[in-house]
């Protein structure tokens, strides 16, 4: 039986200051050449609130403006503003940093987050606002600490500080004064990772139209790693994220795979419904501060804002066939193997062509391809070109090369197979991810009738392997409720005591 | 280019003599493989990594250009670089890395 996606959720959070204080562009250039002209330069060249919210892929990515429609918009869109342009879209919503440090804080069960008791005075009606955020959160906002205080947490005792416009209205604390694995700075990444998480669950949940009580396991695929020194990579932001996020009747686990993770690990909870284990099955990823204006030095030098200034984290809900949503096919699994080699060529066939010969179909069969969907207009200032649109043209090539795609057409296949790149840079977040929400309607509505998810990740990043991985999946329309099983229970019970009878019947005949 | 590849070029040009060194690309766009040549060549341009400073001059080309598939078994590239060639802009890589080599290429 395949499972179906129930719901999603798609998140960004907008996080100006972290961008100087937490992406690692700038806080490398900070040891390496702090008097730099970059560095005098990015605080003036940072998107406000506003901006942020009427960017264009921003509005594609929480589901107010569908990805074909940001196609019709000329791009570069840094210089444009979408019209009608709203913080909640029906997949999700933008936050503002304020609210994200208020959430931080109920994400923090430590005692780490500080924030100034006059910050949290200003900002909490608004959090308490926020659409999403249920009671229980609000509940869990504390009323804050002294300035002073957080300013000698930063000053003496390594604490990472929190500003918002360059102000300091917070700190995160080390969770220990030795072990570098419970440092301010692991700890601040680690819990904005889990409330991203926290914020794409509730709105999944939402979207999914289920009780948050009915989802039985959650597996989380974001790019941190939880622990301590004798156990570095201990993790489980799963169920952290599902106890802040209130599903009270989930446990959890953490896959990782770099950016392929999201495709691994939605891959396994299909299988984990499809195989009975549970009936209900989310799939959860928060945001990475480190990637934080990766890209800055670029942008700016083209006389462009930093636009890597947005926090990405989704959630998917997958469950038992419904006989309604679409269903995640684990027939067509498309996989790079150990064996399979690094080079494009060898990644493109396996992942792509590879599963579906396999199935008896050809790569023009799919209606549309989710690769790494990296907005444009971030990649291209740094050099790295269109990245949807290169993996269009490679799929596009091996059409070609296998004789399945007149090479005439090869020019429109990235139109009419693909899609244009609205995700942040977030690593994770764009791996193939950014168009289930989309696909799902797609599917719904009939107007294509399979998507393939691609995730790829490099591994080289770790220094472990310098293998290349990604994995991908086929979703298509529901084909109608299946049943359970061949064999009803009644049927089962009636063959056993058969055997059983027949077993006695055995046993008295050899004491005759 | 990542701040550990460029620590690993500078050792390894370091042990081997820079003069024997051929820096192979596979970039996908040719401003990327300019950035990556240049950093070889005349140093770091974002000034970031171990390599800021240092111009090593090294020899680079990108795998696509002719006089390296010149130097491939023909059944191999086939299997390994063709589907790119169909894709990247080959003129464009080849003249960023040929200006590149022409100004800095001390081999």
């Amino acid at each position: 039986m395949n499972s179906v996606i129930k719901g999603t959720g798609y998140i960004l959070v907008h996080t100006p200051d972290m961008v100087m204080q937490n992406g690692t562009t700038q806080t490398t250039e900070k040891i390496v050449n702090p008097e730099s002209e970059y560095l005098k330069a990015v605080p003036n060249n940072l998107r406000n609130f506003d901006t942020v919210v009427s960017y264009y892929p921003n509005q594609t990515y929480i589901g107010n403006i569908t990805p074909d429609e940001l196609a019709n918009i000329e791009a570069p869109w840094y210089d444009k503003t979408a019209p009608d342009a709203k913080r909640y879209g029906k997949f999700g919503q933008i936050m503002p940093e304020e609210e994200f440090y208020i959430l931080m804080q109920t994400c923090d069960v430590f005692d780490l987050v500080k924030l100034d008791k006059e910050f949290v005075a200003a900002n909490k009606a608004s959090f308490a606002a926020n659409e999403i955020i249920s009671e229980d959160i609000v509940a869990r906002v504390n009323d804050g600490v002294e300035y002073a205080e957080i300013e000698a947490a930063v000053n003496n005792e390594h604490a990472e500080p929190l500003y918002v416009k360059e102000k300091l209205v917070g700190c995160i604390k080390r969770a220990h004064d030795i072990d570098v694995n419970l440092s301010a700075h692991v700890m601040l990444e680690n819990i904005v990772a889990k409330a991203s998480s926290v914020l794409a669950l509730l709105h999944a949940v939402k979207n999914a139209g289920i009780q948050k009580s009915d989802v039985e396991y959650v597996l989380d695929c974001c790019e941190e790693a939880a622990g301590d020194m004798n156990q570095r990579g201990g993790c489980n932001f799963a169920k952290a994220a599902a106890e802040i996020a209130g599903l009270e009747n989930a446990s959890g686990a953490d896959m990782r795979g770099f950016c392929a993770a999201p495709a691994h690990t939605i891959i396994a909870a299909a299988s984990l419904v499809s195989s009975g284990a549970y009936n209900c099955v989310a799939v959860t990823s928060g945001g990475c501060t480190a990637k934080l204006g990766m890209n800055g030095k670029d942008h700016l030098k083209k006389g462009m804002p930093i636009l890597e200034d947005m926090l990405g984290g989704f959630a998917v809900i997958i469950t038992k066939n419904d006989g309604v949503n679409p269903e995640i096919d684990l027939s067509i699994l498309g996989r790079h193997t150990v064996g399979t080699g690094s080079a494009p060529q060898n990644v493109i066939t396996s992942l792509v062509q590879e599963p579906l010969q396999r199935n008896g179909m050809k790569i023009t069969d799919i209606d549309r391809y989710s690769p790494e969907m990296q907005n444009p207009d971030i990649t291209k200032p740094a050099g790295a070109g269109d990245v949807p649109l290169a993996n269009y043209k490679m799929i596009g090539a091996l059409a070609v090369k296998s004789g399945e795609l007149d090479k005439a057409d090869l020019k429109d296949f990235p139109a009419k197979h693909g899609l244009v790149g609205w995700a942040p840079t977030q690593g994770h977040i764009p791996s193939g991810v950014p168009y289930i929400g989309f696909a799902c309607e797609d599917l719904m509505s009939g107007k294509i009738k399979n998507a393939m998810i691609i995730g790829k990740g490099s591994l080289f990043l770790g220094r472990m392997t310098n293998l290349f991985d990604g994995v991908s999946f086929v979703i298509h329309a529901n084909t109608g409720a299946e049943e359970e099983s061949s064999v009803s229970e009644e049927t089962v019970r009636s063959l056993i005591s058969s055997s059983l009878r027949d077993f006695a019947n055995s046993l008295l005949s050899q004491e005759d | 280019m990542d701040l550990e590849n460029q620590k690993r070029v500078k050792e390894l040009s370091e042990q081997y003599g820079p003069e024997n060194i051929v820096v192979l690309l596979g970039a996908a766009e040719a401003e990327a493989s300019g950035l990556a040549a240049e950093t070889v060549t005349a140093g770091d341009p974002t000034f970031a990594g171990p390599l800021t400073g240092v111009q090593l001059g090294l020899q680079t080309y990108h795998v696509c250009e002719e006089i390296v598939k010149a130097e491939y078994d023909s059944a191999v590239y086939d299997e390994q670089v063709s589907m790119m060639e169909m894709v990247l802009d080959i003129d464009e890589i080849t003249s960023e890395m040929k200006g590149i080599r022409d100004q800095y290429c001390k081999f």
